[in-house]
This record gives C-alpha cells, sequence and structure tokens, in this order.
C-alpha cells in the first residue's frame, strides 16, 4: 500500500508540474525533502530521548502500569489480541495519555514503543490491533489543542477555544468512523 | 486555562521521578538508556522519512492540490463547504507544516472566527498528519505490510473533514 502511494506522489506531482509549468520548482523541491527529513530528525531527537528516558523511569516506577490498569476496559475492546499482553497495553495507555494532554512530542515515542511492543507478536505484517492502534492516532484525540489555540489567538480571534465543543464531537466522528472501518474492512485484507 | 497548561509537562516529568525514587529505582541510570532508545528510534525512522517528505514536498511545489481543490469547487460550491477549507483538507493529511501554513492563510483572508476560519481550525485540530503517522510507527518496526490502515485512516480524515463543516455549523448558527 505504501509502495502505491509513495509512487502515486511522485507520479502526481510530476504530471501537474507538467500541467502548471512549475517543473523548476520541482527540481528544487527534490531536493528540499531529505534536508527537510534530515532537520526534522535532528531537531526532535532531543526531545524524543528526553521522553523515552522519562517514560522509562515511569515505566520502572510503575505509572505507566497503573495507567494500563485504568484504561484496560476500553483498550481491552479496541485491542483484544493484547488483552494479556501487558508491555504492549502500558505502551499504549501512555500514548493514549500523551495524546489526550496535547504532548505531541511524547506521543510519537511511546506510539513507536507500543508498536514495537505489538510486533513482537506479529513482526512481518500489520496485524489487526496495530491498523486499530495507528487509526487511533491518525484521527488525533486532543482535549486541548494547545497548538492551534496559539495559532487563532496570534491571528486575532475573540475567543480561540470556543471552538473545543466542536473539535470533541469532530475529533471523536473521526475515530468512529476509523475504528468502525478497520472493523468492517480488516477481514479483506488477509 | 494557560496556567493548567503550564503545569503539565513540568508535572510529566515530576512524577515518574517521584515514584521512581520511592520505589528505590537507580532513575539515572534508567533514563539514560531510555534516552538511547529514543535516539536509536529517531534513527529508525530517518529513512522512511526521508522518503516520505521528499514526495510530499514534490506534491506541494507541483501545484497538485490547487489543482485538485480547483476540480472539486463545484462539488464543494454545491455542497456549501466553503472553499477556502479544501486546500487545508487536501494537505493534511501530508504536511503538518504545509497545513499549518494553509490554516494561517485562511485566518488571514477570512478571519479566524468567520465560518471558513471555524470550520479550517477544527478541522486542523481533529486530524493528524495521517500518512507521517503511518510511515514512522510502520517504519520503526519495519512493516512494509500495512494493510487496511491507509484506507481505513483516510476514511477517518474524510469524516473529520464532513464533521468539521457539520459541527461547526450546529455549534455557531450565525457564524
Amino acid at each position: 500500500m505504501l509502495n502505491t502511494i509513495w509512487a502515486g506522489m511522485i507520479f502526481v506531482s510530476f504530471f501537474c508540474a507538467c500541467v502548471t509549468g512549475r517543473m523548476d520548482t520541482l527540481s528544487g523541491a527534490i531536493f528540499q525533502g531529505g534536508t527537510q527529513a534530515v532537520e526534522l530528525v535532528l531537531s526532535i531527537s532531543g526531545t524524543m530521548a528526553l521522553w523515552t528516558g522519562f517514560l522509562k523511569i515511569a515505566e520502572a516506577g510503575g505509572i505507566t502500569h497503573w495507567l494500563s490498569k485504568t484504561l484496560q476496559p476500553f483498550l481491552g475492546h479496541i485491542l483484544p489480541d493484547h488483552k494479556e499482553d501487558p508491555p504492549a497495553l502500558e505502551a499504549v495507555s501512555m500514548n493514549i495519555t500523551a495524546n489526550l494532554l496535547g504532548l505531541g512530542n511524547a506521543a510519537t515515542p511511546t506510539g513507536i514503543a507500543a508498536m514495537k511492543a505489538m510486533a513482537k507478536h506479529s513482526p512481518a505484517r500489520a496485524s489487526n490491533s496495530m491498523v486499530r492502534f495507528v487509526v487511533l492516532n491518525t484521527a488525533s484525540i486532543q482535549l486541548i489543542p494547545t497548538m492551534l489555540a496559539s495559532l487563532r489567538a496570534s491571528a486575532g480571534s475573540a475567543a480561540p477555544l470556543e471552538i473545543l465543543p466542536a473539535v470533541w464531537c469532530t475529533s471523536l466522528t473521526a475515530l468512529l468512523t476509523g475504528l468502525a472501518a478497520t472493523k468492517l474492512l480488516e477481514r479483506f485484507y488477509g | 486555562m494557560d496556567n493548567a497548561a503550564g503545569f503539565l509537562i513540568p508535572l510529566c516529568l515530576l512524577l515518574p521521578v517521584f515514584f521512581g525514587l520511592r520505589k528505590g529505582i537507580p532513575i539515572f541510570s534508567v533514563f539514560s538508556q531510555g534516552a538511547k532508545e529514543g535516539l536509536q528510534n529517531c534513527l529508525t525512522i530517518l529513512p522512511t522519512l526521508i522518503g516520505l517528505l521528499t514526495a510530499t514536498s514534490m506534491l506541494r511545489a507541483s501545484g497538485a492540490f490547487e489543482l485538485l481543490s480547483q476540480l472539486l469547487q463545484p462539488v464543494t460550491d454545491f455542497l456549501g463547504i466553503p472553499s477556502q477549507v479544501l486546500p487545508l483538507a487536501l494537505m493534511k493529511p501530508f504536511s503538518g507544516s504545509g497545513s499549518t501554513a494553509l490554516l494561517t492563510d485562511v485566518f488571514s483572508t477570512c478571519g479566524p472566527d468567520s465560518f471558513p476560519g471555524r470550520v479550517a481550525s477544527v478541522l486542523a485540530a481533529s486530524s493528524e498528519t495521517t500518512f507521517y503517522c503511518i510511515a514512522v510507527y510502520f517504519g520503526a518496526v519495519n512493516i512494509q505490510k500495512t494493510r487496511h490502515a491507509v484506507l481505513c485512516a483516510l476514511l477517518a480524515d474524510v469524516a473529520a473533514f464532513a464533521g468539521s463543516f457539520l459541527f461547526v455549523g450546529l455549534f455557531f448558527q450565525n457564524g
């Protein structure tokens, strides 16, 4: 799937650049992507390491265990394969907490840890639970979108947070749609 | 609001340290071990990111998003969806920085408290950079067979687009 999409992005951009006459811009962009990726990884690696470090302490101190116990009723439904798999559940719980609190920098390392724990049971292909977990992350469940609020405030909004109820309803709709889709489609992708 | 958010992140660091100390864990060496794993993760996701960000920046430079928005405009006009939001909806799954730029664009042309401004806000906050998420998470465990992940995540994005439009209409009747 990623193969097709990646190839599609490259072909589509070539044809669109032909149509819009932006071949020069496109050539320039080809050299930007790699630099951007390295810059991005360099700029996040510090916080990434910091969070995985604190995550390890939280794990050793029993915080993640407590969290996963609290979220267990909910997680058991979404990730039935990992009901009896404490390492995966703990990492998933930390990831969901980080997402809810809007700690984007902390969410990625915890998400990677969760994927690694789940991949122990299915190393070569995505398991149903992994797909559900990734969909959970792409649908972005955030209680207070601080980044958006500050963007709105700096654009001169009278009430930057007035959109919160609409954001929650929309996130929930997206999340439920995504999860329903995984449930419907997982049998067609063997 | 600002104060509560300010406490959040320091507390996230304080709590593990506190509980770790109480349990008598060698917190600093545990921390360095975890930090090392974090750096290794960064290295693992780098090749995936280079591929994805190159394709994304090509797509942005080629004008594909503008072309697609123009193509879709009759449909969105018919449905009453503000056309200013369309490029953002198309960009969102691909690029976080790109969609932030488009969001501030909508803010400066329509204003953050206008109908398109609100729809764009809700849309930006209620979906993630789908392809980045999928590439990073599956890239970290080296899995290429992602099965239905992309399709389901994109369906969630479509739902977020429809939802942002519907719920802003619902919550702000005279917007």
